[in-house]
């Protein structure tokens, strides 16, 4: 369980990352970033990159900032960032909470939220968050730089819109204002494994009825998704445990699970109605 | 150049060549061990610039430059670290092999803040594997040496 | 006198562990490490093996003169089967040994290996036991005429009558699937040729002298030109048990190149093709006359024990064992049973702490709760009416069971666990549709068994007695060389106390040399819950022996009689009075001044111990909550009532206990081997071999009788596989307990969300 041999390249800017993975992506050049993905793969030669660009010594990638109404996460923020809120708010508690789930301490030391949005597992947290927030993924490849909306973003199990010679450079996520909710709840074998179903809902209760809900699931389907239809089940009604239940079993109607060893079809319906009307029910708490 | 435990390594090794396979190998550093080799079983966490990380998951070349902590640096001389007198007292080790992980997962999140309640210490405690204990003495442990070190700071 | 045992005094072992001072087979440098290159399929015809050009690469052909593994069984009903170091001409199981390649470093071994191009003509996979013996079934070893490596069946004269006149029959039927122990070392070896043509062999190993003469008879060399070291072993629970055919290759090699080779086994390796274990299928059928009193038992054990037999231990150890001690507890007098082990296409299964006993005491946990709910009883009542309470206890099968507490030690279980209480809130939980369980499990251990009960498996190999070389050097300090091999039980601190008992000095001033076959005698290592029994027994007799000798000598310098010394702490003194000489001067004085005592020279004592064996005794109360959404099981709490005599140091041995627990609970509800139908195996990550964290394991009660029996002369039982043997029963019956309101029922283990479910939805339809 040794990598294959691979040429290792620090890069001190972006461009200069660019630059390398225009050079070297076509014959199996690759983003580090924390590696914490990445890595076991190369152990396992499931991944045998022949060219590592290292950008964890890039200056000033590894703080989030608030700009412009926007959480502005660039490539090397670790998970263990959100352990403390990274700002004040609805968000900042919302992603403190959803960092607990990822992997354990050391992991989160030097995995990156960016990392695991281009990593693109189903299995993983920071991609539901993305789009249950419609969040905004940049990308830069040596032709400049585009913008890609989290709902076009995740294509498939481990599979993203990001081109082979792109960097995914930040990600950005809309700020929420004082009085919006958040419920999140996953389910996994062990504290700490891959989620077998994730739930996120989030709303603002005005008039005592539930507005602008949101709702994305993970671990279920080779992509993590918004679900409008069962969002609109929500809107306008007041939250109680007789809605919660019936949101939860449209949601698990809704869906077509993927299958494991572990995870039949129908347990994972199961786990992802479980885990919906428990996101909902927190974000109520 | 690897700055270990306070001593420069001048070390040449493969681009591939994990941070853990080379303390061990290159700078005879035995200390850290190796479990799985993919950041599960966490036997080889050290602490790299403060924080514990998985040496496995982490190239040498990485880690050139920055401060890096084993289990061999962890005691002052014939003074062992309260999580060393702990992990004896509360018998949180049985054949040891996991230990140095433990040891240097839990002084680098005892270290920052000795102050860590019960529910962090699980959720830390949990981020190693360990086959002989059942864990529960190495939670005692954890939790005795955090006391000495909050008196201690 | 006892000052030392008793007392949870802290471990010797730990000072240098906790540096990071502990010396393990990987941390030895090599000239040349090897890699072992696997088949990729189960089951194949081996056309051609391609190294690239340059590399070094070792096959079958090249192991001129090396014998295969062979282990022997002297039964009739047993197929002794062969496993060639390299393949020979075929594959066996995904993981199979086909070629070793060497390079200057692992990662550029693996390189080579990689490059190894392997034709194998694939065939059809014999994956389990029902396609293993169907009528058509290819067979897994040519020239047997099916793939049945051991066949044992008996019936009680009085089993027949006794099962017409039964109240009525229950049935069972337990799955256990394939474990793995995992210790957190994978397997390692390191062998170095020095110029005298002699091998030194370090390796991750539970039985030294075994495994050198193992090796010495497969490569066919003189025994005393290999050196066996175990050094700091990093758990082994049975995997580093049986010989490694890598070992022997490793040794080969080094002799062949004339160098140091090393081998480390990574994770993938060691879930694909370390042993396996637990593959069992066991049916038992109670008949219970009218009072619910168990009259005669049935039993059907069917173990699919992989392509391989394990040395010494055979590929019917599994098997065989459940064969014999299937009763458990009970007091039944009348027994058949039918115990097959069936070879497949599936990676060696070997001991793994607690062997098959997880999966019978599963068995018959959960006939006696089905019994009792046929009979409208109580668990814990049924228990009651079955339990052994006379002893000595002779078995149907023959097994003598020593004084014991199977009784008393689930009263005092039952006594802290309050289970009308608990049933109350079980009651009240179940309005608010939250589904709680309680579950017992009851079981004893056979430990500390000599060779007699291994002859009476009829192994080629009988393993059983040790021996202890016990010397006093002139500074006074004991060294007890020791043939059984520690590796994290903690004996250099419990021998010590016996034997510091025994002498009347510190423990401090005593040291326990193993794992080296230079420095120790021949003896049969650790395994079977054996060391402290057995070793323990051999270092308290020779100890005794010194103490009797040190009386001796003190009795010509102090000028008394011989009965009036008393030897403590370090000093020895004519009763009564205030003469008194250190010990370590009576141990110069033997030394150096020896022309004044009627002794031979010196202070040493050789001691052997073989017992019969004992057995410990415990309840294990497991209390769930089970989250009927999405199946998962939490463990509220945990109670362990342990009987193992004497407790030597209490703090070792609850964490013997605890760990084993958690191996237990990792069984019952997480940890499992996976292959799929075309003989894949499935389970090759940690991420998928679900070993618990701290998360998953539940604090434990632990409580003790203390119940002496003369079947081990230090007062200790074995228990270092009880908590594996137990906890799979009592959580399994707690869910079935926490179900009870489906109608469902879930007899196999590991009890993973994916089964509860399905036996969810099985109730409902």
């Amino acid at each position: 369980m040794k990598p294959s041999s691979f040429t290792h390249h620090e890069v001190g800017s972006i461009d200069e990352a660019v630059a390398a993975l225009a050079r070297f992506s076509a014959e199996g050049g690759r983003i580090l970033a924390g590696g914490q993905s990445l890595v076991p793969m190369m152990a396992f030669r499931l991944a045998q990159p022949t060219h590592l660009i290292d950008i964890n010594r890039i200056p000033g990638l590894d703080r989030p900032r608030l700009e412009a109404g926007e959480l502005v996460i660039p490539a090397c923020v670790r998970h263990a960032g959100f352990h403390q809120q990274v700002i004040p708010g609805p968000l900042g508690d919302m992603l403190a909470t959803v960092v607990r789930h990822i992997a354990h301490v050391p992991i989160r030391n030097r995995g990156t939220f960016c990392g695991s949005i281009a990593h693109a597992d189903p299995s993983a947290e920071w991609p539901v968050v993305l789009v249950a927030l419609d969040g905004v993924v940049v990308a830069r490849g040596v032709a400049g730089t585009r913008e890609i909306p989290a709902a076009a973003f995740f294509q498939g199990i481990m599979t993203t819109a990001l081109a082979e010679h792109e960097m995914l450079t930040e990600i950005r996520l809309p700020n929420a204002a004082a009085g919006q909710r958040y419920g999140f709840c996953e389910h996994a074998r062990r504290a700490g494994d891959y989620a077998q179903a994730i739930a996120l809902a989030g709303w603002r209760i005005s008039e005592g009825v539930i507005r602008q809900a949101r709702l994305a699931i993970g671990g279920v389907e080779p992509t993590p998704r918004r679900l409008p239809a069962v969002e609109a089940l929500l809107d306008g009604h007041a939250p109680n445990d007789a809605l919660f239940s019936e949101v939860a079993d449209a949601v698990a109607h809704c869906v077509t699970p993927m299958e494991d060893p572990q995870v039949s079809a129908s347990l994972r319906r199961d786990l992802l109605r479980a885990t919906t009307r428990r996101a909902l029910q927190r974000a109520c708490a | 150049m690897l700055h270990v435990n306070g001593v420069d390594h001048l070390v040449c090794v493969e681009a591939r060549r994990s941070l853990a396979d080379t303390l061990r190998q290159d700078c005879g550093l035995t200390g850290t061990h190796v479990g799985c080799e993919h950041g599960v079983c966490g036997s080889c966490t050290v602490i790299v610039d403060g924080v514990a990380v998985r040496a496995c998951l982490m190239f040498a070349v990485q880690a050139q430059g920055l401060p890096i902590r084993t289990v061999e640096g962890l005691a002052c001389g014939d003074i062992l670290h309260p999580l060393q007198e702990a992990f004896i007292a509360h018998h949180g080790l049985q054949c040891g092999f996991c230990t140095p992980g433990f040891l240097m997962l839990a002084a680098a999140a005892l270290e920052q803040d000795a102050w860590l309640d019960d529910a962090a210490i699980l959720d830390l405690v949990s981020s190693n594997l360990c086959r002989c204990t059942g864990y529960q003495t190495i939670l005692a442990a954890v939790k005795a040496a955090a006391i000495v070190m909050r008196e201690e700071a | 006198m006892t000052t030392w045992v008793g007392r949870s005094i802290r471990r010797f072992e730990d000072p240098a562990l906790v540096r990071g001072q502990g010396r393990f087979t990987a941390d030895l440098p090599a000239a040349r490490w090897v890699r072992f290159v696997r088949s990729p399929v189960a089951s194949g015809l081996v056309e051609r093996i391609t190294p690239p050009a340059g590399s070094v690469c070792i096959t079958h052909a090249d192991l001129v003169g090396v014998r295969p593994i062979k282990p022997m069984l002297d039964r009739f009903d047993y197929v002794p089967i062969e496993q060639p170091l390299l393949a020979k001409a075929c594959v066996r199981y995904v993981g199979d040994l086909v070629a070793a390649v060497l390079g200057t470093t692992a990662a550029d071994a693996e390189d080579i290996a990689d490059q190894v191009l392997l034709d194998i003509t694939a065939l059809q996979p014999v994956m389990d036991t029902p396609s293993a013996l169907a009528e058509d079934a290819p067979v897994v070893h040519a020239g047997m005429s099916d793939n049945i490596v051991v066949r044992a069946q008996m019936c009680t004269p009085g089993h027949a009558q006794a099962w017409a006149a039964a109240d009525r029959i229950i049935d069972c039927d337990i799955r256990s699937h394939r474990q793995s122990g995992q210790p957190i070392e994978a397997r390692a070896a390191h062998a170095a040729w020095d110029s005298s043509g002699r091998v030194t062999l370090t390796c991750t190993a539970q039985m030294p002298h075994l495994m050198r003469t193992a090796i010495a008879d497969l490569l066919d060399m003189p025994e005393a030109d290999l050196r066996v070291v175990a050094p700091d072993v990093g758990g082994g629970f049975g995997q580093k048990m049986s010989l490694a055919p890598e070992y022997a290759l490793v040794v080969w090699l080094a002799r062949k190149f004339r160098t140091s080779i090393a081998w480390v086994e990574d994770r993938r390796e060691n879930l694909m093709a370390s042993f396996h274990s637990r593959d069992l299928a066991i049916s038992v059928q109670g008949a219970f006359d009218a009072q619910a009193r168990l009259v005669a038992l049935s039993g059907d054990v069917l173990a699919n024990v992989g392509a391989y037999a394990p040395y010494p231990n055979t590929a019917a150890v599994e098997p065989l064992m459940s064969f014999a001690e299937l009763p458990g507890p009970y007091a039944v007098a009348e027994y058949a049973c039918l115990a097959r082990g069936v070879v497949t296409n599936t990676c060696a299964s070997a001991p793994y702490r607690g062997v098959s006993r997880p999966a019978l005491t599963l068995a018959m946990e959960r006939l006696m709760d089905k019994a009792a709910r046929s009979f409208g009883l109580l668990p814990e009542e049924i228990r009651r009416r079955n339990l052994v309470q006379q002893f000595p206890h002779t078995s149907p099968t023959g097994l003598i069971y020593d004084t014991a507490s199977y009784r008393e030690t689930m009263e005092l279980a039952l006594r802290v666990a309050d289970l009308t209480r608990f049933r109350q809130r079980q009651v009240t939980a179940r309005v608010e549709k939250r589904y709680l369980g309680v579950g017992i499990a009851t079981f004893c251990e056979r430990t500390g068994y000599g060779s007699p009960a291994f002859a009476a498996r009829g192994m080629g190999v009988t393993p059983g007695w040790e021996t202890v070389q016990l010397a006093m050097d002139p500074s006074g300090f004991v060294e007890a060389r020791i043939g059984a091999s520690p590796h994290g039980q903690g004996l250099r601190t419990t021998l010590a106390q016996i034997i510091a008992d025994a002498v009347g000095i510190v423990p401090e001033r005593v040291r326990i040399i193993h794992g080296d076959t230079d420095r120790t005698p021949y003896g049969w290592g650790t395994f079977a819950s054996r060391s402290l029994v057995i070793s323990g027994g051999a270092c308290l007799i020779a100890a005794q022996q010194l103490h009797t000798r040190l009386c001796r000598v003190a009795s010509i310098m102090l000028e008394a009689a011989e009965a009036d010394i008393e030897l403590r702490d370090g000093i020895a003194r004519v009763a009564g009075t205030d003469r008194t000489i250190a010990i370590a001067d009576i141990a110069r004085a033997s030394y150096h001044g020896a022309h004044r005592f009627a002794e031979s020279p010196g202070l040493q004592e050789t001691a052997s111990y073989d017992p019969l064996g004992t057995f410990s005794n415990a309840t294990h109360i497991a209390f769930v909550d089970v989250d009927v959404e999405t199946c998962a099981v939490r463990i509220e709490r945990f109670i362990v009532a342990e009987d193992a005599g004497r407790l030597i140091n209490p703090m070792i041995v609850d964490g013997q206990i605890r760990g084993g627990v958690a191996q237990g609970i990792a069984n019952a509800l997480y940890e499992e081997i996976v292959y799929d139908e075309h003989g894949d195996i499935l389970t090759t990550t940690l991420a998928d071999f679900l070993m618990p964290t701290a998360h998953e394991i539940p604090p434990l009660e632990i409580h003790h009788l203390e119940t002496l029996s003369d079947a081990s002369i230090i007062g200790a039982k074995g228990l270092g596989e009880g908590g594996t043997i137990g906890a799979p029963a009592a959580v399994l019956n707690a869910i079935n307990d926490a179900l009870q309101p489906f109608g469902a029922e879930l007899d196999a283990m590991p009890a993973t969300p994916l089964r509860i479910h399905d036996a969810l939805r099985a109730a409902r339809t």
